[in-house]
């Protein structure tokens, strides 16, 4: 039985030879059937269906897989998970390949990947999460200075109702540094 | 009857009045909420996308810290998403020894453990299930009759995990919006996607859910939520949406104990109407919610809510079945 430090290294080993591992595991007994596809609300805007998708991973084509944005266009919406008739969790396997492309740093997946670190990190900091400070947090990553423009008219509104907070300064250390250390410290890797 | 209270960080910003709205209606249902003493962010679909054991621990904390407290009750949660979290931590913990070992090595550093004992429960399944339209219907103090309302549900408090509804063809809230003397439009929406935070990473895609969910509501006067991501993209969006295709006009979009709420004669500011983003001028007049509604309801009960406008004819249902909105491959 192996002790938890040489079962969490053993696992950042796997993960860095083979980043498709756990991927490739969760979708090994897909039959290539498209009923994920066909259930999908957002298929017609991904470059590759979910079916295609599911036959490179289980050909291990990394490259093709990491030029697709697929992925990023799944909302969790688990009628895939539902409905898979070999009773697969494709919506679950999708936020895999988010935790591939953000430990990965993967460029082309910045605005997904951003928008999961500056919230993980909100809440590292504050406990429970400040939407504002996110917003804004989350405008600066991405450096596109019309992006705020789309958001202002809900944000004026939001800002009216007093449904946002302005940020409060927390002194101190964050909330919840010791949970996140842990978890860094267990997976071998920043988080 | 009592719960364990899990709000969720949404309830106390952009969703403040679902938070007010259900400690208002389950107040006036006679149910005791126990807020969880310092809880935090469950991970939200944030945490998955970018460490497992993370997400793990981001909710455990909050189990733990539920099953730590005296009162021994299920936990009930108002967000769809936080209610994904939590159960689908639970389930995980159950089924997997090793994710329960690792999440618990993490929470020792707060001093936490968790068992995965505790059950979680979305507000609606407690409002369906546990209360029931009968404990609506016994306290109308203020009839919904001649409102059309479309029950919208949304993907997480459905699937991947059919607790109290069919996940494809849900109807877990119609009894309750029945019970209100309110009509429940017929439609295929109900449990489909509206983008979820495709609008602040992929807006053009966003638009286009919601706007399908928007359009197809037309004949109703109302869309009762259960989700805050749900709200907000459905009430929040509406000019931008109708700028987009060319059509759609002002709806009102409520939480589904908002709707309840009002029906049961609580006054509006108690359930934080004044908070929403759509609610339309024509809604307010009929449910006079400038007024005391429990007043009111008390001096003229037929009289206030009489439509100004059109009248609703629900004869046939209104939409048709679409398509999943997506062309199979």
């Amino acid at each position: 039985m192996s002790t938890p430090a040489t079962r969490h290294a053993s696992a950042t080993d796997t993960r860095e030879a083979n980043p498709l591992a756990i991927v490739q595991e969760m979708m090994r007994a897909c039959i290539q059937c498209g009923t994920c596809s066909a259930s999908c609300p957002n298929a017609s805007a991904m470059d590759l269906t979910p079916r295609h998708l599911w036959r490179l991973v289980q050909l291990g084509r990394m490259e093709k897989i990491f030029q697709s944005h697929t992925f990023t266009l799944c909302s969790a919406c688990y009628y895939c998970s539902l409905r898979c008739p070999r009773g697969l969790n494709p919506s679950d396997a999708m936020a895999e390949f988010k935790q591939i492309a953000a430990r990965g740093r993967m460029r082309q997946y910045g605005d997904t990947t951003h928008f999961c670190r500056d919230f993980v990190d909100n809440v590292r900091r504050n406990g429970r999460l400040q939407e504002m400070t996110l917003m804004t947090a989350y405008f600066m990553h991405m450096r596109r200075p019309t992006l705020p423009l789309r958001f202002a008219s809900l944000g004026w509104k939001l800002q009216s109702k007093a449904k946002v907070s302005l940020p409060t300064l927390r002194r101190g250390a964050p909330k919840l540094e010791a949970l996140f250390r842990k978890v860094e410290e267990m997976e071998g890797d920043g988080t | 009857m009592q719960y364990l209270y899990y709000p969720g960080c949404s309830l106390e910003g952009t969703a403040k009045e679902y938070d007010q709205a259900t400690r208002a209606l389950l107040q006036r249902l006679e149910v005791r909420l126990t807020e969880v003493e310092d809880w935090t962010c469950c991970g939200a679909s944030a945490a998955p996308g970018i460490s497992r054991l993370l997400a793990l621990a981001l909710a455990g904390r909050n189990l733990a810290l539920a099953e730590r407290t005296k009162i021994k009750a299920d936990l009930l949660v108002p967000c769809s998403a936080c209610y994904l979290n939590l159960k689908k931590t639970v389930e995980t913990l159950r089924a997997d020894p090793q994710a329960m070992r690792d999440t618990n090595e993490v929470l020792a550093e707060e001093g936490l453990s968790i068992s995965g004992k505790i059950r979680v429960r979305h507000l609606l399944d407690v409002l369906a299930t546990d209360l029931g339209p009968s404990a609506i219907a016994g306290k109308v103090a203020f009839s919904l009759k001649d409102l059309v309302v479309a029950p919208y549900y949304g993907c997480q408090c459905l699937r991947p995990y059919p607790v109290f509804d069919d996940p494809q063809n849900p109807t877990s809230m119609e009894g309750l919006i029945r019970a209100t003397g309110a009509e429940v439009l017929s439609w295929s929406m109900g449990p489909r996607c509206c983008g979820a935070s495709h609008m602040t990473t992929h807006m053009d895609q966003g638009m286009q859910l919601s706007g399908a969910i928007l359009a197809a509501a037309r004949d109703a006067d109302v869309i009762a939520t259960v989700c805050p991501m749900c709200q907000l993209n459905l009430e929040g969006f509406q000019k931008q949406i109708a700028r987009r295709t060319g059509q759609g006009e002002a709806k009102t979009v409520l939480y589904l104990p908002q709707l309840l709420g009002i029906a049961l004669g609580i006054p509006p500011k108690e359930l934080g109407l004044a908070l929403n983003l759509a609610v339309t001028e024509a809604f307010k007049k009929r449910i006079a919610m400038d007024e005391d509604l429990s007043v009111m309801a008390a001096q003229h009960p037929e009289t206030i809510r009489q439509p100004p406008g059109k009248g609703v004819g629900g004869d046939e249902p209104i939409s048709q079945r679409r398509s999943m909105g997506a062309p199979s491959h």
